[in-house]
C-alpha cells in the first residue's frame, strides 16, 4: 500500500495509478472535475498518462456556487 | 459594434445602446449574477432566469468525491444559455488564486463553454471585511494576464490600485460598491467617479463593472447613473425574502439605471423651476419674489 493524499485526506492506495484510474473509482461525472497533482494542472488528455505516486497531494475540484 | 434595441411595452423604440463587451465577451445583459448562497438550486435556477443575465460568476472547490447525495451546480445551469465566469473566491495569496483560475478553465474547457478564457480575480486581504489585498491582487492580475486569462478583477473603491490593475491588463476593473455580502450599496460614489474617470479617460469603451455590496435595486440605478458598464452580485437575490422577484427588480433596475445614464440626468439646482409656464396663470403674489413681505 502507498499513501497518497487527496484534497487534504489521506488514502491508502494500492500501487500507482494514473489519474484516469483515480477517477474511475470516484462517483462524480469526470467532466465536472479538474484535476491537480502537486500543485500542477493536470490536462484532460493527460489523465491516462499522469502516475500518481507515494506521497502525491492530489486536489480535485468541481464547480459550486458562487459570487 | 454590436447594438441592441430596447423596447417598452407599446413596443415603441426607444434608443440603442452597445452591448457590454467584456475581455472579449459580448453580453446582452449588463447584470452578472452570482450563483451562490440560494436556498435551493430550483430557486437559484429561477432567480437567474428572471434576472436577465447571460453570465453567471461559480467558485472552484473541493469535490466531495464519495458522496453523490449532493447535487452539482451544473446539473441546474443551462450552458447553452449561460456564459460561465470562474471565480477565486476565497483565496487569500496570488498563488491561491492562480491555481484556482487553472483548474476553473480546466472544467470549463471540458464544458465547452466559453468562459474558459476568463476569470473574476478575487484576492482577500481580511477575512471580516472581505476586503481585497491590493498588492496580491495586482501580482496575480499580471501572472493571469500573461498566462492568457481575460481578468476581470475584484478591488476596492481605490482608485489608485484601480489604475495599476488596468496597467498589468487587467479586462476589467470591478470595484466594490461596499464589501462583499453587505447591502450598504454605493458607499463612495466619489471614489467610484474618480475610478470611471481615470480608467475611461484616454479609453471610454473600457469596462468598469461595480462588483459587491449591492443591497437593492436602486443601488444597482445608482451603479449604471454613475456610468458602470455593468454590476456584478450575488446576495442582494439570493438573500432577498423573495429571491426571483428580487432578481426581476435587479433586471429592471439595470435598464432603468443605464437608461437613465444614456438619457442624461439634468445639472441639480439650488432653487426650483416651474415645469407649468407662469404666463397667464390667474393667481396674484401676496409676497415678493424671494418671499418676503412687503412693507
Amino acid at each position: 500500500m502507498i499513501e497518497i493524499k487527496v484534497n487534504g485526506r489521506s488514502e491508502q492506495i494500492q500501487s500507482e495509478m494514473s489519474v484516469k484510474q483515480l477517477l474511475d473509482t470516484v462517483e462524480v461525472p469526470p467532466n465536472y472535475l479538474a484535476v491537480e497533482v502537486n500543485g500542477d494542472v493536470v490536462p484532460r488528455e493527460s489523465y491516462a498518462d499522469k502516475i500518481v505516486g507515494a506521497g502525491d497531494e492530489v486536489e480535485v475540484v468541481t464547480l459550486v456556487g458562487g459570487g | 459594434m454590436q447594438t441592441s434595441q430596447d423596447k417598452i411595452e407599446t413596443n415603441e423604440i426607444i434608443g440603442q445602446d452597445t452591448s457590454l463587451t467584456v475581455g472579449g465577451h459580448t453580453l446582452a445583459s449588463r447584470l452578472i449574477v452570482g450563483t451562490g448562497r440560494y436556498d435551493t438550486m430550483d430557486q437559484m435556477r429561477d432567480s437567474l432566469d428572471a434576472s436577465g443575465a447571460d453570465c453567471v460568476t461559480v467558485a472552484v472547490r473541493r469535490e466531495r468525491l464519495y458522496d453523490r447525495s449532493g447535487k452539482n451546480i451544473l446539473d441546474f445551469l443551462d450552458l447553452d444559455r449561460y456564459t460561465l465566469l470562474p471565480n477565486t473566491a476565497g483565496c487569500y495569496t496570488a498563488a491561491d488564486a492562480i491555481r484556482a483560475a487553472k483548474l476553473g478553465r480546466e472544467i470549463l474547457k471540458t464544458l465547452g463553454n466559453p468562459g474558459s478564457d476568463w476569470v473574476k480575480l478575487e484576492v482577500l486581504g481580511d477575512s471580516r471585511t472581505l476586503l481585497p489585498d491590493p498588492a496580491q491582487t495586482v501580482d496575480a492580475c499580471e501572472e493571469l494576464t500573461k498566462e492568457g486569462f481575460k481578468v476581470l478583477c475584484y478591488t476596492s473603491d481605490c482608485p489608485v490600485t484601480a489604475q495599476r490593475l488596468k496597467a498589468v491588463g487587467a479586462a476589467s476593473v470591478m470595484p466594490a460598491g461596499s464589501p462583499i455580502g453587505s447591502g450598504q450599496g454605493l458607499l463612495n460614489q466619489n471614489n467610484l467617479k474618480i475610478i470611471l474617470e481615470y480608467l475611461k479617460e484616454d479609453d471610454p469603451t473600457y469596462p468598469v463593472i461595480i462588483d459587491a455590496g449591492v443591497g437593492t435595486a436602486s443601488d444597482v440605478s445608482e451603479a449604471f447613473e454613475l456610468g458602470a458598464d455593468g454590476v456584478l452580485l450575488n446576495t442582494a437575490i439570493a438573500h432577498a425574502r423573495d429571491p426571483i422577484r428580487m432578481a426581476r427588480a435587479m433586471k429592471y433596475a439595470a435598464m432603468a439605471g443605464r437608461d437613465a445614464y444614456l438619457s442624461g440626468r439634468i445639472p441639480r439646482r439650488l432653487y426650483g423651476t416651474a415645469s407649468s409656464p407662469s404666463e397667464g396663470v390667474i393667481s396674484t403674489r401676496p409676497y415678493g419674489s424671494s418671499g418676503e413681505v412687503s412693507s
